[in-house]
C-alpha cells in the first residue's frame, strides 16, 4: 500500500495525519511543538509510523509540512501554508464548505475557499496575538483553570462583562480588575470569547460570509467559542472532531496529490483528479 | 504545488551600479557642504519643486531619502528610540522618529554626514504629519521655514485658481531663495534646469512602460528604487538626465534580447505602498521565490506620475511645477484617483494580481487600503494580498508571518493557473 503524510507544526502543537490512496485517514499523531521544531516534526511522524499497524516508512512516499515550522521538517517533500491547507482539509471534512475560521495558538485566520477546497481570498491578524487562542490560554493562566474547561464555564454565564481590550498582555489585568468587582468566572469568561468572536468576525467580513462555515483549528474544540462565534454570525459552523488535524489532513491530501500523479504517470494517463501537482 | 526556487538573487546590475555612482555624487556633496557650510535646504520628496532651489545653488536635502538609508542598512532602530525617549510617539511616522533622532545624534552638521539646512521648505504635499516634522526642523536648527501650502485635489484636475494660489507660492520662495544667497533669480537658467527635468523624466516613463514586455527587464517596485534617487532628488540635472539615457538604452536592450530581472517570470503584479526597507531584500526574495515581478508599483510614483504623460514644461516654468507639485503626484491625490492608477497598472501592464504593502507608523499612506482591497478583490476581480509592516520600523517586520501569507497568495494563484492549464488542455483535447 502507498500513503501520504501531512505534518502541521505549528506554534504550540504540532499535528500529522497519514492518509491512503483511497483518501482515508488511517492514522493522527499530536504532540507538543517545544523549542525544537525539527524535533517536532519527526517525533509526529515517527509516532505516526509507530501508531499505524503494517505500516513502515517505506509505505509512506510522499509528505507535505505546514504550519510555522514547515521549512524544518527534514523529511517534508513539500511545503504549503496552513492557509491552503486548511482550505483543502476543511473542504475534505465537510464538501460544502466555502469560508473556514481557523483559530490556533497565535493565528486566526478567515479563508474563502472555492469549490474544490482552492483559496480564494484569506485575512489574518496582524503580527500581533490579540484574539487569538493565546489570549484564551492567557485568560485560563489567570483564573487558575485549564484551557479545556473555560468555554463550557462560559456557556453557563448570565451577564457578559465587557472586555476592554482584545490583547493578549493586558488580558491578565482585565480580568482582575473584573474579578475585583465580584464579577463571576462564567461572566468573565463570556466575555473573554465574546471579544475574541467580535474580532475575528471583523477578519471573517473582509473575506465575505459565505455558508457553509467550518470552524478549524485547536480552539475549535472549545465549545465556548463556537458557541460565541455562531451567536455573532447568526449560523451555526461546520465543526469536525478532526478540526485539530484539518491542517494536517489538507497536507496529507496534497501529499497524496504527488502520490497519484507518480502514479499517473508511470500508466501515462492524466493525473485529475490530483489537481494541485504543478506540472 | 510547485517546488519553489529558494536560492537568493543577486539584483545587482548596470543600473543598480549606475545610480550608485550618481547618488554617491550627490551625496559626498552634501558631506562637504556639512563642513563648508554651502547653502542646503530640506525639502520633501513628493512633488517637490527641487528645480528652483537647483536655480540659486542651494542644494537638496531630503530627510526621507536619510532615514530610508538608514533603515536600508538596519541602523534606524537606535535613532528612532533616541525619538521616543524625547516624547515621540510609538505610532507616530518612523521616517520622522530615525530622521529627528539621527539628527540629535550629531548626523546632521559639521560632523555629520548631512550639512546643517540654510532652510526648510516644507512642500506640504498630502502629508500633514510632515509639517510637524519640518516645523521641529526648523526649531531644532533655528533655521528659516518656507511653508509652501498646496491645495489637495478631490477632482481630476485642479482649478486655475489652484495653479496661481501654488504659483504665487512659488515667488515668495523665490524671494526667499535671493534672500538667502544674494542671488538674482535667472529664469533662462531655470528654463534650462528643466529641460533636463524633462529630458529624466521622458527616460523615467520610457522605462516604466518597458515594463510592459514580458518578461519585464527590471522590477517596477524594487529597481524603481534606483532610479527613485536621480528623477526625485536630482532631477534638473545633466547627470540625472544622463543617467536615464543610460537606463533607457540598458532596458531597451533586455527587452530587445528578450532578457527579463527575472530567469523565468511567472507572475507579473502591481505593488501599492512603500517598501519595508528594513527587511528589504529579504522582503523582495519572498516574491522572487515566485518568480514573481512588479510591473508597476504606486510608490514609485510618490515623487511624480510622469508615466501618463506629464512632464515639466521649460515654457511654462512655474506652472509646471506648480501643476507637478498639484495634480501629478500620487500622494495629493484623492483614493479613487489611486484606484484609476492601480487599474490602469493592472489593465495595460497584463498583471496578475495586486499586492498591497500597508505601513503601520503611516495611516496617511496606508488609510483606505482595506477599502482598496476589497474594491480590487470584489469589484475588479484582481487577486489582491496584503500585508502589513512599516517601511521604517524593524519592530513590525515578521519574516514568518510575510512569508506565510505571500507563500499562501501565490499558492492560490498557482492553483488558479494550474486548474486553468488543465482546463484549456481538455478543450484542446475535445
Amino acid at each position: 500500500m502507498e500513503y501520504a503524510a501531512g505534518i502541521d507544526v505549528g506554534s504550540t502543537q504540532t499535528k500529522a495525519v497519514l492518509v491512503d490512496t483511497a483518501r482515508a485517514i488511517v492514522g493522527r499523531v499530536l504532540t507538543d511543538t517545544g523549542a525544537n521544531l525539527k524535533r517536532a516534526g519527526q517525533r509526529a511522524l515517527d509516532e505516526l509510523i509507530a501508531c499505524s499497524s503494517n505500516i513502515e516508512r517505506g509505505d509512506v512516499r510522499f509528505v507535505v509540512g505546514t504550519g510555522y515550522g514547515r521549512y524544518r521538517i527534514e523529511a517534508g517533500d513539500a511545503q504549503v501554508t496552513e492557509i491552503s491547507c486548511h482550505a483543502r482539509g476543511a473542504h475534505m471534512l465537510f464538501p460544502g464548505t466555502r469560508t473556514v475560521i481557523d483559530m490556533g495558538g497565535q493565528d486566526t485566520k478567515a479563508i474563502k475557499v472555492g469549490a474544490e477546497g482552492d483559496v480564494l481570498d484569506f485575512c489574518m491578524n496582524d503580527k500581533c496575538a490579540a484574539g487569538t487562542g493565546r489570549f484564551l490560554a492567557g485568560a485560563a493562566d489567570v483564573l487558575g483553570l485549564s484551557l479545556d474547561a473555560i468555554g463550557g464555564i462560559s456557556l453557563k454565564a448570565t451577564k457578559p462583562v465587557r472586555m476592554t481590550s482584545v490583547c493578549t498582555v493586558f488580558v491578565e489585568s482585565d480580568i482582575l480588575s473584573h474579578l475585583a468587582q465580584n464579577k463571576k468566572i462564567e461572566d468573565i469568561l463570556a466575555g473573554v470569547h465574546e471579544a475574541i468572536a467580535t474580532r475575528t468576525i471583523g477578519l471573517v467580513r473582509r473575506v465575505g460570509m459565505d455558508p457553509e462555515i467550518t470552524f478549524t483549528g485547536g480552539v475549535a474544540r472549545n465549545i465556548g467559542m463556537v458557541r460565541a462565534l455562531e451567536a455573532k454570525l447568526g449560523a451555526s459552523l461546520n465543526v469536525s472532531a478532526e478540526s485539530q488535524f484539518t491542517g494536517a489532513l489538507g497536507a496529507a491530501l496534497f501529499a497524496l496529490d504527488h502520490v497519484l500523479a507518480d502514479r499517473c504517470a508511470a500508466v501515462g494517463v492524466s493525473p485529475e483528479p490530483a489537481v494541485w501537482v504543478s506540472e | 504545488m510547485a517546488a519553489a526556487t529558494t536560492e537568493k538573487k543577486d539584483y545587482r546590475g548596470t543600473v543598480h551600479s549606475l545610480s550608485r555612482d550618481i547618488m554617491t555624487g550627490w551625496m559626498t556633496q552634501l558631506k562637504e557642504a556639512a563642513s563648508n557650510g554651502a547653502p542646503s535646504a530640506y525639502m520633501m520628496i513628493s512633488g517637490n519643486c527641487v528645480e528652483i532651489l537647483r536655480c540659486f545653488d542651494i542644494l537638496p536635502v531630503f530627510p526621507e531619502i536619510n532615514a530610508l538609508q538608514l533603515a536600508i542598512r538596519k541602523n534606524s532602530l537606535p535613532y528612532i528610540i533616541k525619538s521616543e525617549e524625547i516624547g515621540y510617539a510609538s505610532d507616530n511616522c518612523a521616517y520622522v522618529k530615525a530622521d529627528i533622532g539621527y539628527s540629535l545624534c550629531g548626523g546632521v552638521g559639521v560632523d555629520g554626514n548631512t550639512p546643517k539646512p540654510s532652510m526648510i521648505v516644507c512642500n506640504f504635499v498630502g502629508c500633514n504629519v510632515y509639517i510637524k516634522w519640518f516645523e521641529h526642523c526648523s526649531s531644532m536648527f533655528k533655521v528659516p521655514m518656507v511653508m509652501l501650502d498646496i491645495p489637495f485635489v478631490r477632482e481630476e484636475s485642479p482649478s486655475s485658481d489652484d495653479i496661481r494660489y501654488v504659483m504665487t507660492q512659488l515667488h515668495e520662495l523665490i524671494a526667499q531663495c535671493e534672500q538667502l544667497t544674494g542671488k538674482k533669480f535667472d529664469l533662462d537658467r531655470l528654463r534650462m534646469i528643466l529641460r533636463d527635468s524633462a529630458r529624466a523624466e521622458r527616460g523615467w516613463t520610457r522605462c516604466k512602460h518597458l515594463c510592459k514586455n514580458r518578461p519585464a527587464p527590471f522590477d517596477a517596485y524594487f529597481d524603481s528604487i534606483n532610479m527613485m534617487g536621480p528623477i526625485n532628488a536630482l532631477r534638473g540635472t545633466r547627470e540625472a538626465a544622463d543617467f536615464f539615457d543610460a537606463v533607457v538604452a540598458e532596458y531597451e536592450r533586455m527587452v530587445a534580447d528578450g532578457v527579463g530581472v527575472l530567469d523565468e517570470e511567472q507572475f507579473r503584479i502591481v505593488v501599492e505602498g512603500p517598501p519595508p526597507y528594513p527587511a528589504y531584500r529579504s522582503f523582495r526574495n519572498l516574491f522572487e521565490k515566485w518568480r514573481a515581478v512588479a510591473v508597476q508599483s504606486t510608490y514609485s510614483t510618490v515623487g511624480g506620475t510622469w508615466e501618463f504623460g506629464f512632464e515639466h514644461d521649460p515654457d511654462r516654468p512655474l506652472e509646471s511645477i506648480a501643476e507637478q507639485m498639484i495634480i501629478h503626484n500620487l500622494c495629493n491625490r484623492s483614493m479613487l484617483e489611486r484606484y484609476r492608477q492601480i487599474r490602469t497598472y493592472v489593465e495595460d501592464w497584463n498583471a496578475d494580481a495586486l499586492v498591497i504593502h500597508s505601513i503601520k507608523s503611516c495611516r496617511l499612506f496606508s488609510a483606505g487600503q482595506g477599502d482598496m482591497r476589497e474594491h480590487f478583490t470584489r469589484d475588479l476581480g484582481v487577486p489582491t494580498l496584503m500585508v502589513e509592516s512599516d517601511l521604517e520600523d524593524p519592530r513590525y517586520y515578521s519574516e514568518a508571518q510575510m512569508k506565510n501569507r505571500i507563500d499562501a497568495f501565490f499558492e492560490s494563484l498557482q492553483y488558479k493557473r494550474i486548474r486553468k492549464g488543465k482546463s484549456d488542455a481538455q478543450k484542446i483535447e475535445i
